[in-house]
């Protein structure tokens, strides 16, 4: 038998559907704050597990998702009945919805998994809906970072953790081979290094790098040995690892 | 609809199909109240129950159940006539600034200004005396305010729509005069006591100072809370 729904759990969940993702400090935060006002003592993932229990006749998950930029977790609310991207129908134009599967196509397509501003401008003049006047075009890219669908930073833009998670199986049945997945942790890899051994050419995440090569000062790739020619970032330790010491009452 | 035509309507659908059909207007409702768009039941016939419509009293009972036990919401019908529904909140939202505040918050703001001053002025509001009371707030209705835009779009098309506002002519003027009441939504939503205690913060006031109004506000809390 599992357990039923409080109201703390109602009030988690009323959160996050409002902001479709957070952190795991905020979520933590939230937790806490839940637990407080209405009475609870387990654990976060458990209080999740509760959550997603009752959730999942409703083909809704609130699912965990790593930064592709600094490896912090967060916490997503996935809706899994809608298997492409109309569930932004609700807040988009149709135009504006092409727009977006164009940043989308950029960025898969790119090395770099990120797309500039120059190359989505272009793109906006090309819609086969509506063309969007560069203006406009600005004006939804906005949008875009406000709604947490991307973000950017010196005018290049990246798929958030919120994209990666809700449109992974949109975007495994559009992409296909194209997507690949980081050796390390198993998720879906935008923003990665790159095997140079040809036979190999693993991905990996920039933080997955990070903690995979720790300490190491002669790096070799995981999958076939060959020296590792990537400089290792520096990342400091992941939010979610000291959210998990914040005391719950 | 007889119920033995019901019971032979609902044989022809298995458990898996039906709790589908709740999950799809369960979906379909809170896609709508993103935007706190009133949800007309023949939408929800029309998009989602489709040939289910049979059997539509014992989905939206589903439904309806789902909302409080798993999200805290409460699914009311506003309009019996019209059959149309809000979704409104059972919960008292959390303050503060643990989560990043939703774009769309600071128009409840707004919001909550208007109806206060509706409530103090006894219901009914001339609409000059509401867009008087903004521009002491620096929010003049006439101009592009960064956060919300059209200020008078907003308040006499948004939250018209949304059913917090009713906005209406106001019968035998002459140029013709309109006036604010609260609408349904707020009705069923706003607590008066809240929106005292909200003003009060703004303008660093007591609600008690308030007598009258306090009084009201104090009465239909007791009267809500034991609904
Ligand atoms: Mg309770
Ligand atoms: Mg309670
Ligand atoms: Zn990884
Ligand atoms: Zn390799």
């Amino acid at each position: 038998m599992s357990r039923q729904m409080g109201d703390g759990h109602r009030l988690f969940l009323q959160n996050m559907m409002t902001n479709g993702i957070v952190s795991a400090a905020q979520a933590g935060m939230l937790h806490k704050k839940c637990c407080e006002l209405h009475g609870g003592q387990e654990k976060i993932d458990d209080f999740i597990n509760v959550v997603n229990t009752h959730l999942q006749p409703l083909f809704m998950h609130i699912r965990k998702g790593m930064s592709e930029e600094d490896g912090q977790e967060h916490f997503v609310l996935v809706n899994m009945a809608e298997t492409d991207i109309t569930r932004m129908a609700a807040d988009y134009a149709e135009n504006e919805l092409e727009l977006f599967r164009k940043i989308m196509d950029l960025i898969v397509e790119s090395d770099s998994g990120s797309a500039s501003s120059t190359a989505i401008l272009n793109s906006a003049d090309k819609l086969i809906s509506k063309k969007l006047k560069k203006k406009e075009a600005e004006l939804v890219l906005n949008k875009f970072v406000q709604d947490k669908w991307l973000k950017e930073q010196d005018g290049e833009y990246t798929l958030s953790v919120r994209c990666i998670v809700e449109m992974e199986p949109y975007m495994r049945t559009i992409y296909q081979d194209m997507i690949k997945v980081c050796y390390v942790c198993h998720n879906i890899a935008l923003q990665c290094q790159v095997c140079e051994n040809p036979s190999c050419e693993i991905k990996v995440h920039l933080p997955c790098v990070a903690r995979y090569f720790r300490a190491r000062s002669d790096p070799h790739c995981p999958a076939c040995n060959d020296f590792w020619p990537h400089e290792i970032p520096e990342m400091q330790a992941p939010q979610s690892q000291s959210s998990q010491n914040l005391p719950s009452s | 609809i007889t119920s033995s035509q019901a019971q032979r309507a609902r044989e022809n659908f298995t458990s898996d199909q039906i709790d589908h059909k709740v999950a799809e207007v369960v979906q379909f409702i809170l896609i709508k109240d993103q935007k706190k768009i009133p949800i007309r039941r023949a939408d929800i016939g029309k998009h989602v129950i489709k040939d289910y419509k049979h059997i539509y009293a014992e989905v939206m009972n589903r439904v309806c159940r789902t909302f409080e036990q798993v999200f805290g919401l409460k699914l009311v019908e506003i309009d019996l006539k019209q059959h149309i529904y809000i979704l409104i909140n059972k919960l008292e939202p959390i303050r503060g600034q643990t989560v990043s505040m939703h774009p769309g918050n600071p128009k409840m703001g707004l919001l909550f200004v208007i109806l206060s001053v509706i409530f103090m002025k006894g219901g009914t509001i001339k609409e000059n005396l509401v867009w008087n009371t903004l521009k002491k707030l620096r929010l003049d209705p006439g101009e592009k305010h960064d956060e919300f835009g059209d200020v008078k779009k907003v308040v006499t098309e948004e939250f018209v729509r949304q059913k917090y506002l009713e906005y209406g002519k106001i019968p035998h003027t002459e140029p013709v005069e309109y006036e604010f009441r609260w609408g349904l939504r707020a009705e069923k939503e706003v607590s008066k006591l809240k929106l005292l205690e909200f003003v009060g913060e703004l303008f660093d006031q007591d609600p008690q100072n308030w007598t009258q109004q306090f009084r009201e506000a104090s009465t239909s809390g007791t009267s809500s809370q034991s609904t």
